[in-house]
């Protein structure tokens, strides 16, 4: 045994394979990634005739200004617009709404409190997938079809934020409570002073978890949006491969892929903490 | 649990709740009754009026052998995304909570296919599989075999199955790995003494310590594989060849707005309700559990 590797066992060759081992299963997990990468910066053609390269070309620039400005519907740029609408709207709507009705339900006590409680609960039981056919005639009934709000209303309608508040507000100490009580403060003074202050982690990472939930939306904007200037990038993608024989222009998708995934990943990327703390808490 | 200082009023709580409650109402509570009241009724080809059937659409949907036939696709195409997105993941999380140094550039790395879109993954992997431009299946041809997800069921299948697991593989690893973490060091380090090897340990005290953590995730996979998947089958295989790929959740989708059959696509809607209410409550069960440890 080595010195200073612990009572456990590390020798060398087994923490060689075990690095091996990692190794692959990262290039295994990046290939199709690098593989949707290098399709981007290579043309039509190398494409069309396999195999393909597996080293990027040289046509990085030309596929993607051709997949920004002029896209094959739309402009990739206004669906990646659209997808950032969607996705803080989503984001912020939620937390909004969950903060203040855990707020009430926690600090409050009020009539039809527990019928309410019950009620957000129910919402915890039913994905939009399963519910397509009706809420879709609601929100045509509103003229909502190729809105933002239709976009978004229908899925902040939800109760898992909700859980994570009340949970968390539980845990806030009484007496903060007590002392803004007894120094007159009104309720949404302690709510403002108090609550929001102390929930500021919290809400990041929520809002990783629901701006990484929103952006990732593809059969609701699928039904909704049928102008294409309202697809968001990852629904409309599918609707840039041309229907009957036609070849699809790869690199252009492609490159449209890569773009739909920088956003979610930078936001995973770069707050990495808090995504992971934001994953665990609104599992549990 | 309930706080004992509280604040007094009834209708700033009300307003605070208020909006959450309409959306919920609205979006929510109104299309759940709509899908059970229209999965009592049969409307007329015309759309102009409707015929009660009670329970008509159910029993026709049980009889149904496209429907039957939905419900072994989603089974075994849930259990194959749940163990083909677990095993890897504990894999690779053993691995890397043995790397304890460089153990953070590989979560890092790993956590990347979580942010990427399931329909997105289903064009990646549509695309290294395409019959005319793909390059693992002009591989595989130059191999001989002869791949083809557009009439072959079974690699329809696989391929719907590999790239809904990707993604999934990531999540997954992230919680395997906080759990292996916070096994104690010196349990694992008294059965060292005692002479097990890695895997004897591995076996006898690491995993029965991350089980909670196995089951949690066995429900959310499932639960996944059940709703999340619409992208991926949608892109890469659109429900075929003849149904292979029409999981549950595709097949509302395709009854009731390529279809258009409303009264069996509310029936199926209700059925699924069922399902994720069962769901919800085995998760539920079970996260009590998992707050003891």
């Amino acid at each position: 045994m080595a010195a200073g590797n612990g009572m456990v066992q590390r020798t060398g060759s087994h923490l060689w394979l075990t690095h091996l081992f990692v190794i692959v299963g990262v290039l295994i997990i990046f290939f199709p990634i690098w593989l949707a990468f290098v399709a981007s910066t290579v043309t039509q053609p190398e494409i069309v005739s396999p195999p393909m390269p597996i080293l990027p070309g040289d046509q990085f620039i030309q596929n993607y200004k051709a997949a920004l400005f002029a896209g094959v519907n739309v402009p990739v740029s206004k669906m990646l617009f659209n997808s950032l609408i969607m996705a803080v709207g989503i984001a912020i709507g939620k937390i909004i709404i969950s903060l203040l009705s855990a707020f009430a339900i926690v600090y409050f006590r009020f009539p039809g409190r527990q019928a309410f409680f019950w009620l957000i609960f129910l919402t915890l039981m039913l994905p939009v997938e399963v519910r397509i056919v009706p809420t879709f005639e609601v929100v045509a009934r509103f003229g909502l079809l190729n809105s933002y709000a239709g976009l978004i209303l229908p899925l902040i309608a939800s109760a898992t934020a909700t859980f994570l508040f009340r949970q968390f507000f539980m845990t806030i100490p009484d007496e903060l409570a007590e002392a803004a009580r007894v120094d007159g403060a009104k309720p949404m003074r302690f709510f403002i002073d108090i609550v929001l202050p102390m929930s500021r982690t919290n809400i990041a990472a929520l809002f990783v978890i629901l701006f990484i939930y929103g952006w990732n939306q593809y059969l609701w904007p699928l039904l909704i949006t049928t102008d294409p200037e309202m697809n968001t990038i990852v629904m409309g993608i599918k609707q840039m491969f041309p229907s009957g024989d036609d070849v699809a222009e790869w690199p252009v998708i492609m490159a449209t892929s890569i773009l739909a995934m920088i956003p979610p990943v930078i936001v995973v990327i770069s707050m990495q903490k808090l995504f992971v703390r934001g994953l665990m808490d609104s599992e549990k | 649990m309930e706080k004992r200082v509280i604040f007094r009023g009834w209708w700033l709580p009300i307003c605070l709740v208020a909006p959450q409650l309409i959306i919920s109402i609205i979006f929510f509570f109104y299309p759940a009754g709509q899908a059970v009241w229209q999965s009592l009724f049969i409307p007329d080809p015309f759309g102009l009026s409707s015929q009660y059937v009670g329970l008509g659409n159910f029993e026709y949907l049980l009889g149904d052998k496209y429907y039957r036939a939905s419900f072994l696709t989603t089974a075994v195409f849930s259990l194959l995304v749940t163990v083909c997105s677990m095993i890897p993941a504990l894999f690779l999380a053993v691995c890397a909570d043995r790397l304890i140094k460089s153990s953070g550039i590989y979560s890092t790395l790993l956590i990347w296919p979580y942010a990427v879109a399931p329909a997105i993954a289903g064009v990646l992997w549509m695309f290294m599989f395409n019959t005319r431009v793909g390059i693992v299946s002009w591989y595989l041809g130059q191999l001989g075999y002869d791949w083809n997800h557009v009439l072959n069921d079974g690699e329809a299948m696989g391929l719907v199955v590999v790239a809904s697991a990707w993604g999934r593989i990531s999540y997954n690893f992230l919680f395997f790995f906080a759990a292996l973490q916070s096994v104690p060091k010196s349990v694992i380090e008294a059965s060292a003494i005692d002479g097990a090897h890695f895997w004897r340990r591995f076996f006898d005290i690491v995993l029965p310590l991350i089980t909670p953590t196995a089951f949690f995730l066995l429900v959310v996979n499932v639960v996944y594989a059940f709703f999340e998947t619409f992208g991926v089958i949608h892109t890469i295989t659109a429900g075929g060849p003849q149904q292979a790929t029409t999981i549950l959740v595709y097949k509302v989708f395709s009854d009731g707005f390529v279809g258009q059959d409303l009264g069996s696509s509310s029936a199926q809607s209700v059925i699924l309700l069922v399902v994720v209410g069962l769901l919800t409550v085995i998760q539920f069960k079970y996260v009590e559990k998992r707050v003891h440890y």
